[in-house]
């Protein structure tokens, strides 16, 4: 009895380590062989020879990238990389506090703020252009015309995204006990934030900067519609006078991005690893509403 | 034994509104150096906006808050040196016990060592000195709670709030916990209000206990007499257990199914009213086969609840509750007739139905 059924079970497992190694396999294919593919083609010569050149020569477009990081960035890689910095610090410092609270003082908003902060989710891209084109005609001649300006646009653009991962953050912990032991303990409003919310998010905002760092990383059809040379506004240009180097600027885009991912999450990792299971059932205790 | 050197507290008409609601409705409470008054009510009494009121977590509407003879009516939370038990678990689950308990110091700006070492002398207070480096997930309900009472202790507050610290706990740890606040609460001679929803442990811990409902202190006493005079009918009812017996009142008494009882209020006008009588001033004189009269019934349940009893008797137009010994209610199981008799013990009237 106890033998036949000890069998099933392993069956029953190897079943499942099988589905997912396959899973897992097709998954690998899935995403690994464009990029090979694309390796294959950056390393390729005129006369079909391995090469290097194309990869070699992204160093020597100076409309790429020029090591010239400032506030007004020359160069499609430098210009990426701020707005990915500057976006996601506007976006945690105008989210993050506001988010808060909203849920400690001003919870009848929370379903507003929630609707706002969706919005650009259902608005295409090209839709978005057009409302922000009078605005950067107008930011262009009266504050600056650098490219970073275009922070404004990204923050609203990884807002929804930025929103979710944030809010499932504040959902796992009791945000409003929280606060209020740490204010009756004689924390000012700072300290409460900083002390007490953010350690507590950590990995909430770390998803959130992960998140919007992708996204415009990736952006194209707004930077250019508002005539903004970024990363990929210059790959589709590169592409026409030479695809070679466009894609071999793509495969290391996104081997960055892998390793910004990699980083980020070995980063927010590792303290709770230290903790052991002290953290596994962070925020699992009951929570109750104080009533009387 | 306790050092009473405690400051005192006054709650003079405070007023706090939500919306339409009024949840504290002119709640005047004063409470001496070093006494632990406890608020009892039902849900949405108001007890619990008192306490946040003084806590300075929300704002009064009207009325004046002093400690010490100081006014702190509009001081923010963090400025008042008030420590506060949260009824859900509040400890900070990114830090250890220590560094939860040390939190408030290093928001008074003491000194790393300094901070660490009160840190661990007041969780050694409660109890909890090995548990120093655990996390809050570490820990049970109970030690989480008492984690949470060094915590606001360790500030070294001039008043301690308790906003029903144990309602989450199981009966056991509860009643543990409860003697063990009482008796930290006495050594460090802190002034303490302590709001719950139990009357058993309001009862139990506090030197007064204040019976709210409706944003309205009903009544402030000792809980002996709470529970032996209560003021209001409300008040009996809601301390204790009453039953609600039909009789009328006449020759400055009320008679209650054949028997007269005396009445506590004075001045209570003739005709027919509601007597609210203890179950222990009801017991069972003996078995009635066959018999009838006001106060013959039929057991319809005997309730053990250790050395007592709690005993229901049926006497047709209504059903009343006896307490007697556990070893005398074994002699009257369910459905025997029993004989009862209502000791003479002042009462209270309600003319309400």
């Amino acid at each position: 009895m106890a033998v036949a059924r000890q069998s099933l079970y392993r069956s029953r497992r190897l079943k499942l380590q099988l589905f997912r190694g396959v899973t897992f396999l097709l998954a690998a294919v899935f995403f690994l062989v464009p990029i090979i593919a694309m390796l294959e083609f950056s390393t390729r010569g005129n006369h079909n020879e391995r090469t290097l050149e194309y990869w070699q020569s992204i160093f020597s477009y100076p409309d790429l990238f020029d090591f010239n990081f400032g506030p007004a960035p020359s160069a499609a890689i430098d210009a990426s990389l701020e707005l990915a910095l500057v976006t996601s610090l506007a976006m945690l410092v105008l989210l993050v506090p506001t988010m808060v609270w909203v849920r400690l003082k001003l919870r009848r908003l929370s379903r507003i703020l929630e609707f706002v902060c969706l919005l650009p989710l259902t608005i295409p891209a090209i839709v978005l252009v057009v409302g922000l084109f009078p605005m950067y005609i107008w930011l262009g001649t009266n504050v600056s015309d650098s490219i970073l300006t275009l922070a404004f646009a990204y923050v609203v653009l990884v807002l929804p995204y930025c929103y979710r991962a944030l809010d499932a953050g504040l959902g796992a912990i009791d945000v409003k006990t929280l606060s209020e032991a740490a204010r009756s303990l004689g924390a000012s409003w700072f300290s409460v934030m900083w002390r007490i919310i953010v350690p507590n998010i950590s990995n909430a905002i770390l998803n959130a900067t992960l998140l919007s760092v992708a996204l415009v990383l990736g952006e194209y059809t707004i930077a250019n519609n508002l005539l903004y040379n970024n990363l990929q506004v210059e790959l589709v240009h590169l592409e026409r006078a030479n695809a070679g180097v466009s894609i071999a600027v793509a495969v290391a885009a996104l081997l960055f991005a892998f390793v910004l991912l990699i980083a980020i999450s070995l980063v927010g990792g590792r303290p709770r690893r230290m903790r052991s299971e002290a953290i596994t059932s962070f925020g699992t205790g009951p929570v109750q509403g104080s009533a009387g | 034994m306790s050092q009473r050197q405690g400051v005192e507290v006054r709650l003079e008409n405070l007023v706090r509104r939500y919306g339409p609601v009024t949840a504290l409705d002119g709640l005047t409470l004063t409470i001496a150096p070093g006494e632990l008054v406890a608020l009892l009510g039902p849900s949405g009494c108001g007890k619990t906006t008192a306490l946040r009121l003084l806590a300075g977590l929300e704002e009064a509407d009207g009325g004046q808050i002093t400690v010490g003879g100081k006014d702190i009516t509009g001081l923010p939370a963090n400025k008042r040196n008030i420590g506060m038990v949260f009824q859900a678990y509040s400890l900070f689950p990114h830090m250890v016990a220590w560094e939860n308990v040390a939190f408030g110091l290093q928001m008074r700006r003491v000194g790393a060592d300094e901070r660490k070492k009160r840190a661990l002398e007041v969780l050694e207070l409660v109890g909890l000195g090995r548990m120093a480096n655990r996390y809050a997930s570490q820990m049970s309900g109970g030690q989480q709670q008492r984690v949470a009472l060094a915590r606001a202790l360790a500030i070294r507050p001039q008043v301690l709030l308790l906003d029903e610290p144990l309602s989450a706990l199981d009966a056991k740890v509860r009643s543990r916990l409860r003697d063990e606040i009482r008796r930290v609460q006495l050594e460090v001679g802190i002034t303490t209000l302590f709001v719950t929803h139990d009357q058993e442990e309001a009862l139990a811990i506090a030197d007064r206990v204040g019976v709210m409902q409706s944003g309205k202190l009903e009544q402030l006493g000792p809980p002996t007499l709470v529970y032996s005079r209560p003021a209001t009918p409300f008040v009996a009812d809601f301390v204790g257990l009453t039953n609600r017996i039909p009789g009328e009142v006449k020759f400055g008494g009320v008679e209650v199914r054949g028997s007269q009882l005396p009445l506590v209020q004075k001045d209570v006008p003739t005709g027919p009213a509601i007597a609210l009588v203890r179950p222990e001033a009801v017991t069972i004189t003996g078995s009635a086969d066959g018999d009838s009269g006001p106060l013959v019934g039929t057991v319809i349940a005997v309730a053990f609840l250790g050395a007592i009893s709690r005993v229901t008797v049926d006497l047709g137009d209504l059903t009343v509750l006896a307490q007697l010994p556990t070893s005398a209610a074994g002699d009257h199981p369910a459905g025997s007739r029993v004989r009862l008799a209502l000791r003479p013990d002042p009462v209270l009237v309600d003319r309400h139905e």
